[in-house]
């Protein structure tokens, strides 16, 4: 379940923040301080998130530290789908 | 004591001459920044000391002293001429903030082209009207951004050279793509610095209307005098201070003190190319002895948020000035800066438009948090009366803040576009576009916009560009875009969308539309927020009523709706 979540976010991630012949990107690739999103674009992100798992991340878990890599935006994410 | 000494004293006597005398300029003389922030740095001695400090990703880093600086920004230029790049051609940068966008400007400017940085986050969209409007002749790029460059090119004929300064070979080079490797070009020694003159054009940045397309603010080499002089004794860089402006040189923040006003004064500078979290910029911030640190409001309530505690972790005590940029910094940031720091943030206020700082603080200065402070020596600054835009006699009224043209740094005219710069003028007063009061002793408060522009993070965002992109969207009907009140970027972009005949509002549309403006235009004018809708409110002449959702997403009075369709 977490591989196959982690699966969907990178290629999300991919598609959706990368340029096409942009070097591919890993789970733990630092995605907010690596500059690959951006703070705005985290809301989109979110978004995502929110629709495809069917849960809401509250504003103040939302920050910078729990988006910066697939990992860890899958740990995020499984908090509220266990919730 | 700090570089400006007694406020009251300076505005009193001062002359802009005190700067063209700090810098030799002799009136009428040749003035070139490029110059200016690199051979004279060397000319002076100090060509051994340390110009910039870049760090990348993952902590990697690069050191350039005052003759690496010198050598490089003569080796772009060397290039660019070889290319067949003349005066005044537009230049354009669109790349990170990495070491050939600082250099390249100097490199643009010394063989006299008109530098113009974009933000890298920018769309397709967004980048088009901008090469499109200043009929750009070069861009110079990262392989990461040239895709968004291929997608335009059709449509630019203009645009003879795509140099691409960090090509690996992987991929061929296509249609007008040349590689510039800064690493392995043959460094240039000595170039011809081009003549500039005070009224010689120098950069050209873009900034965004209520309506019609972005603007090109077009400013001249004489901009250096009051770029030097507000960096010296607004930000107080002396000569052994560390300095870190945080803002991209897509922006007139990262030209004028990211790279202007520090070389001009020959100070160290660092710059840090990667995402934002709390823990890297302090670590930034000790690690590099940062002494004077230029940042804005977001970022600063950004840091707010992520407490106190981290900053437990570093050692801060280099910090000396801090200075804040964009958007009115809250009171709650300057009182929490103090308690944390020791030290209060400066807001300071200026415009694209302006080219440096207009309205500030000081050190030693009381400090009032939430004020804007005063103007700098040798501008005047005012509040108009919206009715006879004639300054108001009397304390605290709200109205249009308008400065006393002819300060060295003001922008020149809109690129093409004369008739909209005229318009920024009544009764001899230059019209900022913002409100303010003055209290009895003489501080300047921010009320807001007057008109219908986004500050959001400190970026101007036009609705009308949003809503332009929106309707090519293949499920909007109609749009009108506004501000909303946000706690970090102080406002952020919010659209009422209704919808074409066979399209349903769904959570799926509303990211596929958010996601649609963030690659056209920039993740900025990205609407945070879509509020589908039947209808929107029109004038009986049809004309959208931003206004009245504007109000309701501020709380505040809708006021006269008279004119409202179906009222």
């Amino acid at each position: 379940m977490a591989d196959e979540m982690k699966d969907i976010v990178l290629k999300y991630v991919t598609a959706e923040y990368l340029e096409d012949d942009a070097d591919p990107i890993g789970f733990d690739t630092p995605l907010i301080s690596g500059g690959i999103v951006d703070s705005f674009s985290m809301v989109s992100l979110k978004r995502f998130l929110e629709n495809k798992y069917k849960i809401s991340i509250p504003d103040d878990q939302a920050t910078p530290e729990a988006f910066d890599s697939v990992d860890k935006i899958v740990v995020l994410v499984r908090k509220f789908t266990q919730a | 004591m700090s570089n400006i000494g007694r406020y009251e004293d300076c505005y009193k006597t001062f002359d802009w001459s005190i700067a063209e005398k700090e810098l030799n300029y002799q009136p009428h003389g040749v003035i070139n920044i490029g110059w200016y922030c690199s051979d004279r740095i060397c000319e002076m001695g100090k060509g051994d000391k340390t110009a910039l400090i870049w760090e990348g990703l993952g902590g990697a880093e690069k050191r350039f002293t005052y003759h690496d600086i010198r050598r490089a920004s003569n080796t772009i230029g060397s290039f660019l001429k070889g290319l067949g790049i003349q005066p005044e051609d537009r230049v354009c940068l669109f790349m990170d903030k990495v070491p050939e966008l600082y250099l390249g400007v100097l490199g643009i400017l010394k063989i006299g082209a008109i530098a113009q940085p974009l933000f890298s986050a920018f769309g397709d969209e967004s980048l088009f009207v901008r090469l499109d409007n200043a009929k750009t002749r070069a861009i110079i790029t990262q392989k990461k951004h040239a895709p968004k460059v291929r997608k335009i090119l059709d449509k630019l004929p203009h645009l003879q050279f795509i140099i691409i300064v960090d090509h690996d070979g992987k991929a061929p080079l296509k249609d007008r793509e040349v590689v510039f490797s800064l690493e392995k070009a043959a460094p240039v020694e000595k170039i011809e610095i081009h003549p500039t003159l005070a009224e010689s054009a120098s950069l050209l940045h873009y900034t965004s209307g209520t309506t019609g397309l972005p603007k090109g603010v077009k400013h001249v080499h004489y901009s250096l005098i009051a770029q030097y002089m507000t960096a010296k004794w607004v930000l107080d860089i002396r000569d052994d201070d560390i300095y870190w402006c945080t803002a991209d040189p897509g922006w007139v923040t990262g030209t004028s003190y990211g790279i202007i006003g520090p070389w001009s004064l020959g100070v160290t500078q660092c710059v840090m190319d990667s995402g934002f979290s709390a823990e890297s910029w302090y670590k930034f911030i000790e690690k590099h002895k940062i002494s004077n640190w230029y940042s804005a409001p977001t970022a600063i309530r950004s840091l707010m948020k992520a407490g106190e505690e981290i900053i437990k972790k570093f050692d801060l005590s280099c910090l000396r000035t801090l200075a804040s940029v964009g958007e009115p910094l809250n009171p709650e940031a300057v009182i929490w800066s103090e308690r944390v720091f020791g030290k209060a943030f400066l807001d300071t206020y200026f415009q694209t438009e302006t080219g440096s700082i207009m309205i500030t603080n000081y050190l030693g200065m009381k400090i009032k948090p939430g004020s804007m402070g005063k103007p700098f020596p040798g501008t005047t600054a005012v509040v108009l009366d919206p009715k006879t835009y004639e300054p108001y006699p009397e304390a605290g009224k709200i109205g249009l803040i308008a400065l006393k043209p002819g300060w060295p740094s003001m922008m020149r005219t809109y690129w093409n576009n004369e008739e909209t710069y005229l318009k920024k003028f009544k009764n001899g007063w230059y019209m900022t576009g913002d409100r303010a009061s003055i209290d009895k002793e003489g501080y300047f408060w921010f009320v807001g916009r007057d008109d219908d522009i986004i500050n959001t993070g400190g970026h101007l965002v036009s609705p009308f560009e949003v809503e332009s992109a929106l309707i090519e969207h293949p499920a909007v009907a109609e749009s009108a875009v506004v501000s909303k009140p946000d706690p970090i970027n102080m406002e952020v972009v919010k659209a009422f969308v209704t919808l074409k005949a066979g399209f349903t509002a769904s959570a799926d549309l509303d990211l596929e539309i958010m996601n649609f403006i963030r690659k056209k235009l920039s993740p900025l004018a990205m609407p945070q927020e879509i509020e589908f809708t039947d209808a929107l409110p029109k004038t009986r002449s049809g004309k959208i009523m931003r206004r009245i959702l504007k109000a309701k997403e501020w709380g505040e009075e809708i006021g006269d709706t008279s004119t409202l369709e179906n009222d």
